[in-house]
């Protein structure tokens, strides 16, 4: 079985909510829909107070190319425009809205049945993709036409739906495959129009082997879709990492995947491009996973945006006993959550409980140089000598050291038998470096 | 908990710890003092616990009085010193030099560059060539294997099969002894079969890579193989080569140290092979008849060249575009 | 006796041939060096701590010497006996500066500010700040896992580990200024360091709109603009809903101490004032009683 080929870890899956039927959250009583992504400008509000919004209603419109528009997930008064923390702390401005009964735009298709047919044209495709707000849904929440849009010159020959879902715990992309597989082809077809390649290749970790098989059987009926099956291992859901175990190819340090000619999607990505293209459906709700070891009901939930995810851990039995921490996103790569006062957002793929023997630290010690870092680092770094020289503020080095190819999968810091805050320090050393590198890029 | 707690990601931790490596690393060797205590009955016994013993007393003294950070007994290493230290003596050697072999592993070899993870050279060799060097006598009669022995300081003595080959006296034992382990040798360094035991146990449990112990006894092999092509009156056959001396042991669990050893795969190759041509350089051309703990010392001191210059293969070196 | 001699005559021909290529490249790589950079770097404090923008003393020599005139270069560390001793050396005049000291400009210790989760990562306030608000609801404030100390070479500002934030040693700090630029909240500054040491600051970097500043720390700055009324030599502006006072305006009146709501205007090394019952606030009411 494929999978990557450097470096590399297995951490115990724990996938408790597996092969629980995605819920439809309740509606919440008010949204607060965030206007920033996680990368790029935030969007610009177009709507103002006291308007009357309906479901899938532009409210903020992309300011600039790498940014998204944002629609109103619920139908409603806007009862102000103001900041809202998010998930650091930190103010990021967001639109309420005081939900009032659930009218959608007429627009939209809500129908379940399956519309097979697509004869956009490759611009119109993207177009009704940026239109609806679509996002890479695995985390790092790229705009998706983006992406489908390769600078000059590059041609991709490859597309890859990244279907891997390597972090512990999560289950909702596995449950989506589960659910909506057809949709899912659909939307590969499309994306797969839209990026003029004629090959598609799914991946997915061979511990989802109900969704292998769901999928290889519909992938019959599509041109060009195959469905690999992956060794289980962690980072393999990394853009990099997936690319060199499907087809081989290492994009070479510093770049992007189109270089080797190879384009990335999430599968609920891909889901959300058929739903978008399809049924004129724009991104206003996404399948999240509550789950923990101590999780009273661990299960994949149908959430609207901007929905607070204190509303959607209560439908799930709420916070268990003894938790220690609350993860945001997957245990290895995720963010620990100050509260659950945060409004959900577009890349929010799950809450996870750690108990609280398990959320503190263990004492750090010596570097016992066991090169445990180094054998499972999926980029061939040595994270114990950047986190040293991060340590003494050497940038230089660090950078010679290839610091700016950490892709922070957290590998290094998981597996050292020292404790060592490898990550930590490598981060630091990465912002440092980046700052610095920025500098004199900007000088030039 | 009324405060949840926040620390960047990841939020897991593997449950790897120092001393679950360092218990591995002793359980691994279990098989090797076993036999060590059937040939060499009561002597092994006696020596293997002194070592142990002084060599967690002298750490925990060093750290408590000297060093005054947290107690790092129990991490296991110093008992891991310890046993390597008397796994490689011979088993008739008196109880004061053991101790002095402890004392100068631990705290010459180890403690005195700030513990744990900081020392250039292996602890245990630091120990055993001191005392070669010292008490080149006492440290090179070696007892012959008599299985459940009670005899120790007065036992029989029998020449190693290395210094047959050097002297070119003697009957060399047979394969299978040798592979099994009859023969005069240090405690733990004569039977092949159970280092390769503790070996298998070492990859299964992930501890170690082959890359160190595999690279030293092909090279060693492949070096010695060409010798005995050239000369066979002259230089001893390969086979005889890898299972004799301190070669297996030294292979496996002394170059294998985590702290003095390369930090990546090709990095661990080149210094397996450093040591395996300095061994059989030592061995057939030195003054010496076994040079196993010489080579590891002498690689170790190219440890930090090899880690800046050798750099692990890194994602995307190559670009095929 | 032969053998003695050949070694001896090898040994005294590779010495005469090494001395004349070394002389040779000495003269050819030479390069000339003012004489006066070693005198002014001898004048120097010799800490290289880089406060004076240059890397280390040596550097700073040079550019003294190098310089028309010695505008806009300061050591820090050796203040203006130090300068004067340079501008001596080398025939200039140096400008005279105000000595500063640095400040903290955040009160927000734990009783006035709780802490709302907990810490678990490095100890490190960069790496706190990167990953997110900090530990208390202020997101302004100090973290109080001391950059600022690890930056200090001259053991000059510590973390109280009571309060959770540092505290500068006026006899000790050079102002360098290296832990102005380790602070990732910014809330160290350079001020005037004032007649007798007096100084009067205001002890908050919050933005936030009064309300929300005010619930997630005590003595906080609400930008309610009394400090800025009350002030007679106009010294205090509020931008970004917060109060700031100019050093150079300050007279050191001490009005706006007593103005504001929060006691987040902070007075340093002043007698204790002629206490009149009636002008007091609740709030210092409080405090005395
Ligand atoms: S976090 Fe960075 S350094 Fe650590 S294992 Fe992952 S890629 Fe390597
Ligand atoms: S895993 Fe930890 S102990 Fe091992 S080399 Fe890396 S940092 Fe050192
Ligand atoms: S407290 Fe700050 S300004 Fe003062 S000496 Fe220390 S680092 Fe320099
Ligand atoms: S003043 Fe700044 S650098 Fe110093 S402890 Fe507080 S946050 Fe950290």
């Amino acid at each position: 079985m494929k999978t990557f080929r450097i470096g590399g870890i297995h951490p115990k899956e724990n996938k408790f909510s597996a092969g629980k039927q995605i819920q439809v959250a309740e509606l919440p009583k008010q949204v607060v829909i965030p206007l920033s992504h996680y990368i790029g400008t935030p969007s610009e509000a177009v709507v103002k107070k006291g308007d009357v919004v309906k479901v899938g209603q532009l409210i903020g419109k992309a300011n600039g190319f790498i940014s998204a528009n944002v629609h109103s997930s619920v139908s409603g008064k806007v009862n102000k425009i103001d900041v809202q923390l998010d998930a650091t702390g930190y103010k990021r401005p967001a639109v309420y809205i005081d939900v009032e009964g659930d009218e959608w735009l007429e627009t939209i298709d809500r129908s379940t049945e399956i519309k097979r047919e697509c004869n956009l044209s490759k611009e119109e495709i993207v177009r009704k993709i940026q239109d609806a707000g679509i996002v890479g849904l695995g985390g790092a929440t790229f705009p998706t036409h983006v992406k489908l849009s390769p600078p000059p010159g590059k041609k991709a020959n490859i597309l890859i739906i990244n279907a891997v879902e390597c972090e512990s715990y999560l289950t909702c992309d596995h449950q989506l495959m589960l659910e909506k597989g057809e949709e899912i082809l659909v939307g590969t077809t499309i994306l797969m129009k839209a990026l003029e390649v004629n090959r598609a290749v799914i991946g997915i970790e061979s511990n989802k082997k109900d969704a292998i098989v769901h999928l290889q059987q519909l992938a019959k009926n599509f041109k060009g879709i195959e469905v690999e099956a992956l060794k289980v291992r962690y980072p393999q859901g990394g853009e990099k990492q997936l690319i060199d175990a499907v087809v081989r190819r290492q994009v070479p340090s510093g770049r992007i995947p189109i270089e080797v000619g190879a384009v990335v999607q999430n599968v609920g990505t891909t889901y959300a491009v058929y739903e978008a293209v399809q049924k004129n459906k724009p991104m206003i709700e996404r399948v999240m996973t509550i789950t923990g070891k101590t999780a009273p009901n661990p299960g994949n939930y149908l959430v609207r945006l901007g929905t607070y995810l204190s509303s959607v851990v209560d439908q799930a039995g709420g916070v268990p006993e003894g938790t220690g921490k609350i993860v945001g996103g997957g245990p290895m790569m995720g963010r620990s959550l100050m509260n659950l006062n945060v409004p959900m957002a577009k890349g929010s793929s799950g809450v996870v409980f750690i108990k609280e023997e398990e959320s503190i630290r263990k004492p750090v010690k010596n570097c016992i140089r066991c090169a445990k870092c180094v054998t499972v680092c999926p980029m061939g770094l040595e994270p114990f000598l950047l986190m040293n020289q991060s340590e003494r503020n050497m940038w230089a080095e660090m950078e010679d050291n290839r610091t700016m190819d950490c892709i922070e999968c957290g590998s290094c810091s998981y597996t050292c038998p020292s404790n060592r805050p490898l990550l930590d320090y490598i981060r630091f050393g990465k912002t440092t470096v980046g700052g610095i590198i920025r500098n004199r890029t900007a000088k030039k | 908990m009324d405060k949840l707690i926040i620390s960047p990601a990841p939020h897991i931790h593997g449950g790897d710890s120092v001393s679950k490596n360092m218990t591995g690393v002793i359980i691994a060797l279990v098989p090797a003092l076993l036999v060590g205590l059937y040939f060499f009955g009561l002597g092994a016994l006696v020596v293997t616990l002194t070592a142990v013993a002084s060599c967690i007393f002298f750490e925990y003294l060093i750290q408590k009085f000297m060093l005054k950070g947290s107690s790092t007994v129990m991490d296991g290493s110093a008992a891991l010193t310890g046993l390597l230290l008397a796994l490689n003596l011979p088993s008739n050697i008196p109880v004061w030099m053991v101790v002095i072999g402890s004392l100068v592993a631990i705290g010459i070899g180890k403690m005195s560059f700030g513990g744990l993870g900081n020392n250039p050279f292996n602890p245990a060799l630091i120990g055993r060539v001191f005392l070669l060097i010292s008490f080149p006598v006492e440290m090179t009669t070696w007892p012959r294997p008599v299985p459940f022995s009670a005899a120790y300081l007065d036992a029989e003595t029998a020449p190693t099969t290395l210094a047959m080959i050097k002297g070119h006296f003697g009957e060399i034992p047979s394969t299978l002894d040798l592979f099994i382990g009859n023969m005069g040798g240090s405690l733990g360094e004569i039977s092949a079969v159970a280092i390769l035991i503790g070996l298998v146990y070492l990859l299964v449990k992930k501890i170690i890579t082959w890359h160190i112990p595999v690279s030293i006894l092909a090279t060693v092999f492949i070096f010695t193989g060409i010798l005995n092509l050239v000369n066979p009156e002259l230089y001893a056959s390969p086979v005889v080569h890898l299972f004799s001396g301190g070669l297996m042991l030294g292979a496996v669990f002394m170059a294998t140290d985590y702290v003095t050893s390369p930090m990546n795969p090709r990095g661990m190759l080149v210094y397996g092979i450093g040591i395996g041509i300095i061994t059989v350089v030592i061995r057939t051309f030195g003054a010496y008849p076994e040079g196993v703990s010489f080579a590891i010392l002498i690689m170790n001191a190219f440890t930090p060249l090899i880690n800046t210059y050798i750099k692990p293969k890194r994602f995307g070196e190559r670009v095929k575009i | 006796m032969n053998l003695i001699v050949i070694a001896l005559l090898t040994l005294g021909i590779i010495g005469a041939v090494s001395a004349i290529i070394l002389y040779f490249v000495a003269k050819k790589f030479h390069v000339y060096e003012d004489p006066r950079i070693d005198e002014v770097e001898a004048a120097l404090p010799a800490a290289n701590c880089g406060g004076c923008g240059f890397p280390g003393c040596r550097g700073f020599a040079n550019a003294c010497v190098k310089a028309d005139t010695l505008d806009g270069l300061f050591c820090p560390v050796g203040g203006n006996d130090t300068m004067q001793k340079v501008a001596g050396i080398l025939g200039k005049t140096a400008v005279t500066a105000v000595p500063t000291v640095a400040v903290v400009r955040c009160g927000g210790t734990c009783d006035h500010r709780p802490r709302m989760n907990e810490y678990d990562g490095v100890k490190h306030c960069f790496i706190a700040h990167n990953l997110y608000s900090g530990e208390t609801g202020c997101s302004w404030g100090c973290l109080g896992l001391g950059d600022c100390e690890v930056s200090c070479e001259f053991d000059a500002i510590k973390v109280n580990p009571v309060t959770k934030l540092p505290e500068v040693d006026e006899d000790k700090c050079t102002s360098c200024g290296a832990c102005v630029k380790a602070c990732p909240k910014l809330l160290i500054e350079l001020r005037k360091k004032g007649p007798k040491s007096r100084r009067i600051y205001v002890s908050c970097r919050n933005e936030d709109k009064g309300h929300i500043a005010k619930k997630s720390c005590d003595v906080s700055c609400i930008s309610c603009s009394k400090c800025e009324k009350v002030c007679p030599h106009e010294a205090i502006t509020i931008t970004n809903n917060l109060a700031f006072i100019h050093d150079d305006k300050c007279k050191l009146c001490r009005k706006c101490v007593e103005v504001c709501p929060t006691n987040a205007i902070v007075e340093l090394n002043f007698p204790p004032r002629k206490v009149k019952e009636e002008s007091m606030t609740p709030k210092e009411e409080q405090l005395v009683g």
